[in-house]
């Protein structure tokens, strides 16, 4: 017997190397054609503290967290009761623990667990440079079935600069954790590997959401850290100067949007990546970017709020101040990313889409994706760039009107280096000329254009993401997206049609298309992770809803797990 | 451009680098003098118009974008500078101005101009100094006496201490450091023009009297003096000096020679060779 799935959590303070372990679990499991999701959790110690890695492993794609953990291998216990809300575990759970760091604390041990010792601490010990983390992964191998070649090939890659000795410790780790776990039966043997079909690629949300910058034609980065959006900013740092583009630090998050704002008065499609703090210090200049019409693209990396709020765990709770955060009349873009892998496709269509309308966009990813690490099939190339509308006729007996009244709402844009477009692009309200106007009909026309050229602009089908059919409906967003998509496909699977929408452009709304997604439906279900249900309000205050709706919305940092929208879905048919 | 022909001149004039909008200034205000000096530099260095861009935050002396002929981007409070380094890092051939007033720049904008000193971005901060907050009628500064009691927001005074805007901007790094007075637009533009040509960031501090909420300012003319030093590379000789000085001082204190801070990239791979890396 072998099952589909497999959650693991590789359990240990600093220094442990739990991390690293998971990490290399993965990147094994990805060598044998296994797909995979990592993420994380620790707590806010710089380094150390205490921290697990969590991996769900299965032939087939993995949208999200398993619904509770098969097993944990842990090299300690220190402050495991920080998080163990986030290790939900069952009878049929296995906990391989240390017999010298103690007992499995009461927390976990309550679920009823098998408990397995493994003497990890003693087994290193007795390897010279041999550390406690390789004898886990070895353990961790033996029990889920992961061939030995898998694993070689990441120990090569990872420590090959190192030279044999570390290699050989690290082998011999492995072996003494496959060898004393190879007998147990635990019922945990994962079904066969599968390496057909397209190139598989393993990659973080962060670094999907650079690549998309990337692939989207951005050009300029201006920087401030922040957890957890760093990663962007850092995979964007080298990869930007090796296509021709530059990011610079900025002196914080005020800096880092008006550098942004500036590079792209002067052309140059622009990105910065932050998370709620940040974008709260930002909004004054996004409104900027709105009245002026300057594009920009800012990619918040959601977690809990407010305030500083949890910085290492995730939540989808930026939502209203993404959309209704600038002061004033201030239609922009907001997108959300569906999965991992979408967070290079959204990023890179609000590039597109930043440009092509000349307003900022905000990406919503958040912790759980960018932070998370997957492997997926190599993502289609989409084909949506930077392309700004610039200003053909200029320098004729007509002054170059910089926010012209065009159908469409968008206006040619004039850049520096084009003669006979000089204006002065304003915050002010102003003109068609760009000139200062507080004027009540040029107040109107303005605000006009700047709503109608989002409106009535064509998304085409990227909107969101529609699937299965039925009168049950689950409308869920960002993360929530991966848990959701498995409880409909598992009620599928039971036999009850069902149908998933995941909305990827929150703002501007699309009633009609919603409507159509929703046509025939009785029942919704609104799937979100925010205490105070905010996705479900904003769909009330912009959508009719058909039927009867109800919501599962909940705070981070604990993420939504298909079982629970499975239930919910079950306790309304 | 219009170009002027005499006999040997073929060049701009100021009047080339000024929009026809009326300035919102009242009469008498300094920056009227200032936007002259700003023009004549320009029309001096023969800047293209195409290739110039002035930036600037709020308050009276950020309207100046507006009333020039190049391109400009007048933004938000206290973020000129910030979006005139992104600007320029993007785009390093564009001519790189900023315009803005001394709340602008050492309130609300004070933490970038302290970065914006030591980033030292080939570009020239003007800021006209009239030690009050004019476009909200009258408010102390971060450049107004302690007890200055004429604003009705704090009628005792502010009491607290102004900065001193040359030895701050000396202090944080700047490369290039002057102060000018408005009634002498021709040294005005003179100092634009020698701040433009250095490399790095310059700053041109101008005393610009508010003659509505500061009347007394008229009297700067009488207070101003040569600096009367010749420009010093040394930022700790410019320093010194500057400690001497009682803020009416008027030239060149520090040309430096710091490298302007302009990172170079070339594309050496192709998005598809970065993609390979994620293969598994």
């Amino acid at each position: 017997m072998t099952v589909d799935s497999v959650t693991i959590a590789l359990v240990g303070s600093g220094g442990a190397g739990a991390m690293t372990a998971g990490q290399m679990l993965l990147d094994a499991a990805a060598n044998v054609g296994w797909y995979g999701l990592m993420s994380r959790t620790t707590g806010p110690q710089i380094r150390g503290g205490e921290a697990a890695a969590l991996v769900r492993l299965s032939p087939t794609p993995v949208h999200g967290p398993g619904d509770r953990f098969d097993l944990i291998v842990a090299f300690d216990w220190q402050n495991v009761e920080r998080f163990a809300a986030e290790l939900p575990l069952s009878e049929k759970s296995v906990i391989i623990t240390d017999p010298s760091q103690g007992e499995v604390p009461a927390v976990l041990a309550a679920s009823g667990a098998k408990q397995v010792e493994l003497p990890i601490k003693e087994l290193a010990g007795r390897i010279p440079g041999g550390r406690v983390n390789m004898v886990g992964l070895g353990a961790v191998a033996a029990i889920v079935g992961l061939p030995r070649a898998g694993i070689d090939a990441v120990i090569q890659k990872a420590l090959g600069k190192k030279g044999d000795a570390a290699i050989q410790a690290s082998n011999a780790g492995i072996d003494a954790g496959s060898k004393e776990a190879a007998g147990w039966n635990l019922g945990l043997e994962l079904a066969a590997p599968n390496k057909e079909g397209a190139t598989r690629w393993n990659i973080s949300g962060n670094e999907a959401a650079g690549l998309g910058a990337l692939k989207g034609g951005v050009k300029f980065c201006a920087a401030y850290p922040i957890t957890p959006a760093t990663e962007i900013l850092e995979w964007l740092a080298p990869n930007l100067a090796k296509t021709g583009g530059k990011l610079v630090q900025a002196e914080d998050e005020l800096a880092s949007i008006a550098m942004c704002l500036g590079a792209s008065f002067s052309g140059v499609p622009s990105i910065t990546a932050t998370a709620g703090p940040g974008l709260s210090l930002m909004t004054e200049c996004i409104g900027l970017g709105v009245a002026s019409e300057t594009p920009v693209v800012i990619v918040d990396v959601q977690r809990g709020g407010p305030s500083t709020g949890i910085p290492t765990k995730s939540e989808q709770s930026d939502l209203n101040i993404a959309v209704y955060g600038l002061h004033g009349d201030a239609p922009h873009l907001v997108v959300g990313p569906t999965s991992i892998a979408d967070c290079l496709f959204t990023t890179q269509w609000a590039v597109h889409l930043a440009e092509a309308l000349q307003t900022p966009a905000i990406v919503l990813s958040d912790q759980a994706m960018g932070q998370s690490r997957a492997i997926v099939d190599k993502p289609a190339d989409a084909p949506h760039k930077a392309n700004r509308l610039l200003a053909t006729d200029l320098g004729g007996e007509a002054k170059y009107k910089r926010y012209a009244d065009t159908e469409s709402g968008v206006s040619p844009a004039a850049i520096p280096g084009m003669p006979g477009g000089e204006h002065t692009a304003d915050g002010l309200e102003h003109a068609e000329s760009a000139l200062p106007s507080s004027q009540a009909s040029d107040h109107q026309k303005q605000l006009d254009k700047r709503l109608r050229k989002l409106t009535s602009h064509d998304y085409g089908d990227a909107w969101a993401e529609v699937e299965g059919e039925g009168e049950i409906a689950v409308v869920t967003w960002g993360s929530a997206t991966g848990p959701s998509r498995e409880a409909v496909r598992r009620l599928e699977a039971a036999g009850t049609k069902a149908r998933l929408v995941a909305i990827r452009l929150i703002s501007p709304v699309q009633p009609e298309k919603l409507a159509a997604a929703l046509d025939g439906v009785t029942k919704v279900l609104v799937v979100e992770q925010t205490h105070g249900a905010q996705f479900h309000k904003f769909l009330r205050g912009h959508y009719d809803l058909p039927g009867a709706v109800s919501v599962f919305s909940r705070p981070g940092p604990l993420p939504i797990r298909a079982r629970e929208v499975h239930e919910t879905l079950l306790s309304l048919i | 451009m219009d170009t002027h022909l005499t006999d040997d001149v073929v060049g701009p004039l100021p009047g080339d680098y000024k929009s026809d909008v009326k300035p919102i200034w009242c009469p008498g205000c300094g920056d009227y003098s200032v936007l002259a000096g700003i023009t004549r530099a320009m029309a001096t260095m023969g800047l293209e118009r195409k290739d110039t861009v002035v930036v600037s935050g709020i308050g009276c002396s950020s309207r100046i974008p507006a009333y020039t002929s190049v391109y400009g981007y007048h933004t938000v409070h206290g973020r000129s500078l910030a979006v005139a380094s992104g600007v320029k890092l993007a785009r390093p051939e564009l001519n790189v101005l900023i315009f803005g007033g001394d709340g602008d720049g050492f309130s609300i904008g004070g933490n970038h101009f302290l970065h914006a000193c030591r980033r030292n971005v080939d570009m020239t901060y003007i800021v006209m100094d009239n030690q009050v907050y004019g476009m909200t009628k009258g408010q102390a500064s971060p450049t107004t006496e302690a007890d200055w009691c004429e604003s009705k927001l704090t009628p005792e005074g502010p009491g607290v201490n102004p900065i001193q805007p040359v030895a701050l901007a000396l202090a944080c790094g700047a490369n290039f450091v002057a102060r000018g007075f408005s009634n002498n637009p021709n040294e005005v533009a003179r100092l634009i023009v020698e701040g433009v040509r250095h490399p790095g960031f310059s700053v041109i501090h101008i005393l610009s009297p508010c003659v509505t909420f500061r009347p007394e300012q008229r009297n700067w003319k009488s207070t101003v003096h040569p600096y009367g030093r010749e420009p010093t590379d040394d930022p700790n000789e410019a320093m010194r000096a500057v400690l001497e000085d009682d803020g009416f001082g008027l030239g060149i204190f520090l040309a430096g020679n710091r490298r302007p801070f302009q990172p170079e990239s070339a594309a050496t791979r192709s998005i598809a060779q970065i993609e390979e890396g994620f293969a598994v």
